[in-house]
């Protein structure tokens, strides 16, 4: 057991104990404590049946960890049932429970990262648990917080009120990600990663462009080029091609920059080792350097997954047609809609995450043998 | 290959004259090689053995036209080394196996094929027969990373023959294995070039390595880097590896020592 570990045990063990003297919730006109909560007594009672046998070591390793995860779920719905009875009532009980409640999911975790499981499958699900972990506990304590403060919903609305938007909504979100992420976003990085490479090679064969086009690409790499968005509105009018013109724009650089120094990554053993078959151009560039730089390539397409998704919404703000991500998250907060704007976000977030995972898959099928893949 | 004619020994594969080497650097001039004369005949195996820094990289890189000389003359099949090399008259194995690590090895020792514009049974045909030479048959489809240093290195010596060239020109290719891997290899690239007939010109600081190998020893010395002493070896052509522990061995290979001492004494 590690210092933190022991801690945290202890902590949540003494917090659940002592946490019967306190208020659990205060409402103007009554106030309740622990006994008067059923679910959550018993949610009380087993965290103190696991807690404490974990604490004096009686109970570990796998074990641990699923009564951990359980008692900690089971914590998890009796305090969100808890504080949606009785909304902005939580009092310092409340508070006390979800701290144990997050100690036992952190042991749970801390216990799950210890095990070594044997089969590959079995690793790959405990890579797959912690962050999945992780991302339902921020979700938990969102909505607890949210809920157990009172916080107006102006300000941030549950991640319950966030999903039922999604729900109620699926075909004004379709039609922005149709707008934002199919048009703008997906053609935009196909030109402009496309137009980066093609330029890379141009580049990397007639020397003085090399010499006068890289610094400039690196320094335009760096510059905030969202700011062009009002003009490529201007160029190519409302609708998705300017906010396409956006995304080029913002992804060319990073492309022929990465491409460049790729192109550059063969040392002169292996150009000599082609120089020694009289191997023309084209050989060498498709047979060694193109494949030499293809992990620089993917970073210049990762990057870009990410930056086409924000130039493509920002662009929006600067005009469009009533379509659109960004559209959808300027409008809705000037209406106060903020549950609308953080669904419009959860989408922008899936999306997002989901084309960087597609991009870094392909990367992995492609750059196999590359000492950071191959591991 | 064609077969020898029997008086291939007569045939001059490398001619050089007055060759010198001059690279210009930050810190000034350095000279690499001077006044080097030096003829190989066809189906010689001749090594430069010498203290490191006394040139004979430069000297085999020269040979190859992976460096052009600042002085003198040289032909290699009585062309110039460029256009040798354009003909591709000569297979290189480097001091690192440089094999690609996104290509198995079967398709590493494809590549130079892939380039000279062989058909691709003539490929598959070619590799399986390299491989065998090598004794590497059965890792195919293994890619350069699961194998050891040793079998990356016999790898890269099957990439050069390939395309089966006369000239083999390799540069320390083992000089990173360690002893046991390395006396192995000495004995089958001995029995290679004793199947094949080719002219080998190689590269080592290992004395007895260069006695046993060789048909003749090239000692260089360093600053500038020039020919101290050009050593006919007198073993027969067919020798295992006990032959290292003859007199006649001993002989010669007290002569190279005497000749790397002689030329590296001022240096310290
Ligand atoms: N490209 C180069 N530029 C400048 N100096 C070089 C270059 N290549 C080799 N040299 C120098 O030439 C000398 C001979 O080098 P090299 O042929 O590599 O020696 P060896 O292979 O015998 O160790 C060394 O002093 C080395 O530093
Ligand atoms: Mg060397």
């Amino acid at each position: 057991m590690s210092p933190v570990t022991r801690i945290l045990s202890t902590l949540a063990l003494v917090v659940a104990l002592m946490g019967s003297m306190l208020t659990v919730i205060e409402t103007p006109i009554m106030t309740l404590g622990l006994f008067a909560l059923p679910v959550l007594l018993v949610g009380v009672l087993l965290s103190i049946l696991v807690l404490a046998p974990y604490r004096t070591g009686l109970l570990s390793g796998a074990r641990a960890c699923a009564a951990l995860t359980g008692v900690s779920l089971l914590m998890a719905v009796a305090l969100l049932g808890t504080v949606s009875t009785y909304p902005g009532a939580a009092s310092h009980g409340f508070w006390a429970y979800v701290l144990v409640a997050w100690a036992m999911a952190w042991l749970s975790v801390e216990e799950l990262s210890g095990l070594m499981p044997q089969s590959p499958l079995g690793q790959r699900l405990v890579a797959l648990a912690i962050p999945l972990s992780f991302g339902v506990w921020l979700l938990i304590l969102w909505q607890l917080a949210v809920v157990g403060f009172g916080v107006p919903r102006v300000l941030l609305p549950a991640p319950s009120e966030i999903w039922l938007r999604l729900l109620s909504s699926p075909q004004i979100l379709w039609e922005d990600f149709r707008q934002t992420f199919l048009k703008a976003v997906l053609i935009g990085y196909a030109l402009g990663c496309g137009s980066g490479f093609l330029v890379a090679i141009l580049v990397d064969r007639v020397p003085f462009l090399r010499r006068g086009l890289l610094p400039i690409g690196n320094l335009v790499s760096a510059l905030p080029i969202i700011g062009v968005a009002p003009i490529m509105v201007m160029w190519f009018g409302f609708d998705w091609p300017s906010k396409a013109a956006v995304v080029v724009i913002m992804t060319f650089f990073p492309m022929l920059v990465n491409t460049v120094t790729g192109l550059a990554a063969a040392d002169r053993i292996q150009h000599d080792l082609m120089h020694t078959y009289a191997a023309n151009y084209r050989q060498t560039l498709l047979k060694m350097r193109l494949p030499m730089a293809m992990p620089f390539i993917f970073n210049a397409l990762k990057i870009n997954s990410t930056l086409a998704l924000i130039g493509a919404i920002v662009a929006e703000f600067f005009g469009t047609p009533i379509v659109g991500m960004g559209f959808r998250i300027s409008t809705e907060v000037g209406r106060m809609n903020v549950d609308m704007v953080w669904a419009s976000i959860a989408v922008a977030a899936l999306a997002g995450s989901l084309f960087y995972g597609l991009v870094t898959l392909i990367e992995r099928v492609v750059t196999f043998w590359h000492p950071s893949v191959r591991g | 290959m064609q077969p020898q004619p029997a008086d291939s020994a007569a045939r001059s594969v490398i001619d050089i004259a007055k060759l010198s080497l001059t690279f210009e650097t930050g810190d000034g001039p350095v000279h690499a090689l001077s006044d080097i004369d030096l003829n190989i005949g066809a189906g010689e195996f001749v090594s430069f053995i010498g203290p490191s820094g006394c040139g004979k990289t430069t000297l085999l890189r020269v040979i190859a036209d992976l460096e052009a000389p600042t002085g003198g003359t040289i032909s290699v099949n009585g062309m110039s080394p460029h256009e040798a090399r354009l003909a591709r008259a000569y297979g290189y194995v480097f001091q690192a196996a440089a094999l690609y690590p996104w290509r198995t090895i079967a398709e590493n020792i494809a590549l130079p094929l892939e380039i000279m514009g062989h058909s691709r049974e003539d490929r598959e045909e070619r590799v399986r027969r390299n491989m065998e030479l090598v004794d590497l048959d059965g890792f195919e489809r293994k890619y350069p990373w699961q194998l050891s240093g040793g079998m990356q290195q016999r790898a890269s010596i099957a990439r050069a023959l390939s395309f089966d060239p006369d000239l083999l020109l390799m540069d320390e290719p083992f000089g990173a294995l360690d002893e046991i891997v390395r006396d192995h290899l000495n004995e089958q690239l001995l029995k290679l070039w004793a199947k094949t007939d080719k002219t080998v010109v190689f590269v080592t600081h290992s004395i007895p390595e260069a006695v046993f190998l060789s048909t003749k020893i090239v000692v260089l010395c360093p600053r500038p880097g020039r020919i101290y002493d050009i050593i006919d070896n007198p073993l027969p052509r067919d020798r295992g590896l006990d032959i290292r522990e003859t007199a006649e061995f001993l002989k010669v290979a007290h002569r190279v020592r005497e000749g790397l001492r002689a030329g590296h004494s001022y240096d310290d």
